[in-house]
């Protein structure tokens, strides 16, 4: 490999960036040329052609590609009918497999929105509001595989030794030597170590979508309540937290899905070792070093499945607030 | 990285001189890298033919990354030089996972380096079969044992690369001399020399099997290791192709003979606790109490001289060294290893001669003075080996008394070999019984 075969590389990047420029410049100059109407068919024909173009390639194709290959065998070929299905809902690791998923996306929305909720209604016009906002928002800014690793460190175990990990060092501090615990190894209970991760994350997140809501209530409904006399109590529960269900909906749905779909903090931290496996890591797992194509198919498509709900949800719930306004 | 780049460059330079001076003698790379002469003299490529004109690219995708990568690229840039065929290197440590979406993304490279047969056979129909001239050669350097596994329905397709030994343990040399214990030459005596130290205050084995989504594997080795060893070759080839069930009573012998030693709380874990605490240990962490004196032995492959910190010297006579992992009795030799393999996904002239070089004599033995590295091959000279231990192996690979077989589980079906069989033995570790184990990994297997 020398300068030129280097030179020829960026020659076919700066041809892909031209191409690109020159597409969205035609799909503009057509978009201009044609009447001008407000609502015009033609003109949104235009603009929605390449995108469906782009949707069909990138989404819609892989997906029935997908669907039929949840239908092959661990090649990925000919056709073993239901099989696929048939494993994932009866073979009793992948139902836990199953069940893991769900803990993960009931636990995650219901205690990252939580710790978001109580965490913006204290820090809520506090003089450090800034900082505090600042300081539960830093974990978003860091990558799952980061953040894992980071709690990797913080659950490490030694038997014997020095502790590494930060818990195993306050336990033995706390219980003496030889009370360290293998945190992810424990089963079922490893699967809520796992979530802490994802609630750590996420939880600065759900702090300033709810502390943004919780500045919007008006002014009029607050001061209503408080003429009636309620207490902090029943502000929260009466006033604050009708007046913001859109926005905890929104946080919610978000993160069901984040959580249905999660996949790095399990890779990185057992593997899916222990009973720790979900949906998501289990398809990669499958498809790829289990090289059970089919498989891992057929667990795409039931993650799609479960993932349309919430979808539908979403949706409901948006137009919804459109038809309120 | 930066010999890699050294070498770019005087390759640039050199093709330059090489139009100036026509042909006389051009190529020779005046660089220091450890070549013999004849090694770096293009004379000695000619055999692969003459690709000067047209520079024809051949791209290689490969497990092997960093140094070793860059051991690799020093070993074949005469060869690149002297035949004008490019190769453009890619190593990956996701190449168990990508190369999937590279073959059925119709995005193959013309070679890649399989680590796993296993997962090589399902590509079986997209890959190249090696031509007479390849086959004539890797017949000529390599064992019966080793090509069967790139071997299918008979026809040869891949030839090996490296070699690494498996069945080693490690030890303390200066520790061993100090308490007078003598490097056993059977199993006996290594359970005899086993009970000495445990008499002691010290816990003779240690061992780590965590390896993240891979852990486990360590258990697998000792397996194979016991199974080689209790039942021979056949054996292990019936198991490893389902032949016999994976719960047959020869394999449940096997695992228990495992077992007398890893199970062991008298045994295990020097430096780490009892036999539970394996579990949270990471397999790079695993032998470590050997340099610290807390632990006797561990066993673990070639590759694991890696792992010591630069305070600690490998060596027959130094801190730490290995031997190999003793036969049921002294004149058996009895070699678990593993290896990449190389298929090619590309049929041309240029990708042939690269395969045909990798398959001769003069790559290995200019690899093996690149780095630390080792091979099976019979023209492979132990004494072109950077060090004892590397020299070892090849001995060891080269006796033609030993049994060699390839690690069984990279040769089984993924979701078997990679899947099934790691978790089941880290179960059986945190103390499921061997039957309730090996039944799960049978009903696992589907026909």
């Amino acid at each position: 490999m020398n300068l030129t075969d280097q030179l020829s590389k960026f020659g076919v990047l700066g041809i892909g960036l031209a191409a690109f420029v020159l597409v969205v410049l035609a799909v503009l100059y057509v978009g201009n040329i044609v009447p001008h109407r407000p609502k015009s068919l033609t003109a949104g024909m235009v603009f929605l052609i390449p995108t469906l173009i782009l949707v069909g390639i990138g989404l819609v194709v892989p997906a029935i590609r997908t669907t039929i290959l949840s239908f092959g065998d661990r090649k990925g070929e000919g056709n073993v009918g239901f099989a696929n299905y048939e494993w994932v809902f009866t073979d009793p690791e992948i139902l836990s497999v199953v069940r893991n998923s769900a803990i993960w996306v009931i636990l995650t929305p219901l205690l990252a929105t939580a710790v978001g909720l109580v965490y913006a209604t204290i820090i809520d016009r506090s003089p450090f509001e800034k900082l505090a906002k600042t300081l539960v928002f830093l974990p978003m800014a860091i990558s799952f595989v980061g953040a894992a690793i980071i709690w990797k460190f913080v659950y490490d175990y030694k038997q014997i030794g020095n502790q590494i990990g930060l818990l195993n060092q306050i336990v033995v501090w706390i219980f003496g030597e030889g009370s360290a615990q293998h945190w992810l190894a424990v089963p079922f209970w490893n699967n809520l170590f796992l979530i802490v991760v994802m609630v750590w994350i996420q939880a600065g997140f759900a702090t300033v979508v709810l502390s943004a809501a919780i500045k919007g209530v008006p002014s009029e409904i607050t001061e209503a309540a408080r003429l009636d006399g309620v207490n902090a109590w029943q502000m929260f529960w009466k006033v604050t937290i009708p007046s913001i269900r859109p926005a905890i909906v929104v946080v919610m749905v978000t993160m069901s899905i984040a959580a249905l779909k999660l996949f790095d903090i399990v890779r990185t931290m057992t593997g899916g070792g222990d009973g720790t496996s979900v949906l998501a890591y289990e398809m990669y797992s499958q498809s790829f070093p289990g090289q059970q194509t089919g498989r891992g198919a057929a667990l795409a498509v039931v993650l799609f499945i479960l993932v349309i709900p919430i979808i539908i949800y979403q949706v409901r719930n948006l137009r919804q607030r459109k038809e309120v306004r | 990285m930066t010999i890699q780049k050294r070498l770019r460059l005087a390759g640039v330079a050199s093709i330059g001189t090489c139009a100036a001076l026509a042909i006389s003698a051009c190529g020779a790379p005046t660089e220091d890298n450890a070549l013999s002469e004849e090694e770096t003299d293009c004379a000695t490529y000619e055999e692969f033919g003459d690709f000067t004109e047209e520079r024809p690219s051949v791209s290689i995708y490969t497990p092997i990354t960093d140094a070793e990568a860059d051991s690799y690229e020093a070993a074949w840039a005469p060869f690149v030089e002297c035949t004008g065929i490019q190769v453009l290197y890619e190593g990956s440590n996701e190449f168990e996972a990508q190369i999937e979406v590279r073959v059925s993304g119709g995005d193959a490279p013309d070679i890649a380096a399989f680590p796993q047969p296993g997962l090589m056979a399902r590509y079986q129909d997209q890959m190249v079969p090696a031509s007479p001239e390849l086959e004539a050669r890797a017949t000529e350097g390599w064992s019966e044992d080793w090509l069967q596994y790139g071997s299918f329905d008979g026809e040869l397709y891949a030839q090996p690369l490296s070699a690494n030994l498996k069945s080693l343990v490690w030890y303390s040399p200066s520790y061993f001399a100090e308490n007078g214990y003598e490097v056993p030459a059977t199993w006996d005596d290594l359970i005899a020399l086993s009970d000495t130290i445990a008499g002691g205050d010290m816990k003779p084995w240690c061992a780590g099997i965590d390896s993240g989504d891979a852990t486990g594997w360590p258990v697998t080795d000792w397996v194979e290791d016991m199974l080689l060893r209790e039942s021979g070759g056949d054996v292990y080839d019936q198991w490893v192709n389902h032949e016999i069930p994976f719960n047959d009573p020869q394999i449940v012998a096997a695992v228990d003979k495992a077992g007398s030693i890893l199970k062991n709380e008298d045994y295990m874990n020097g430096g780490y606790g009892d036999v539970s605490s394996m579990t949270g240990v990471s397999f790079e962490e695993g032998g470590l109490p050997i340099a610290s004196g807390d632990c006797a032995m561990h066993r673990q492959a070639s590759f694991y001289s890696a792992q010591w910190p630069d305070t600690v010297t490998v060596g027959p006579d130094a801190d730490v060294f290995a031997f190999h992992l003793p036969g049921n009795s002294a004149d058996e030799t009895p070699l678990l290893g593993g290896g990449e393999y190389v298929a090619a996904f590309r049929d041309a002239p240029e990708v042939d001669a690269f395969r045909q070089y990798l398959a001769s004599p003069l790559f290995a033995n200019a690899r093996m003075k690149t780095g630390p590295w080792a091979s099976a091959h019979s023209g492979a000279d132990p004494a072109n080996a950077v060090d004892p231990l590397m020299q070892m192996t090849v001995e060891l690979f080269q006796d033609p008394e030993a049994e060699f077989r390839f690690d069984g589980s990279d040769l089984m079906p993924g979701d078997i070999g990679s899947k099934a069989f790691f978790e089941q033995m880290t179960d059986w570790i945190k103390g499921k019984s061997t039957k309730d184990a090996l039944d799960a990994i049978e009903n696992a297997w589907e026909d």
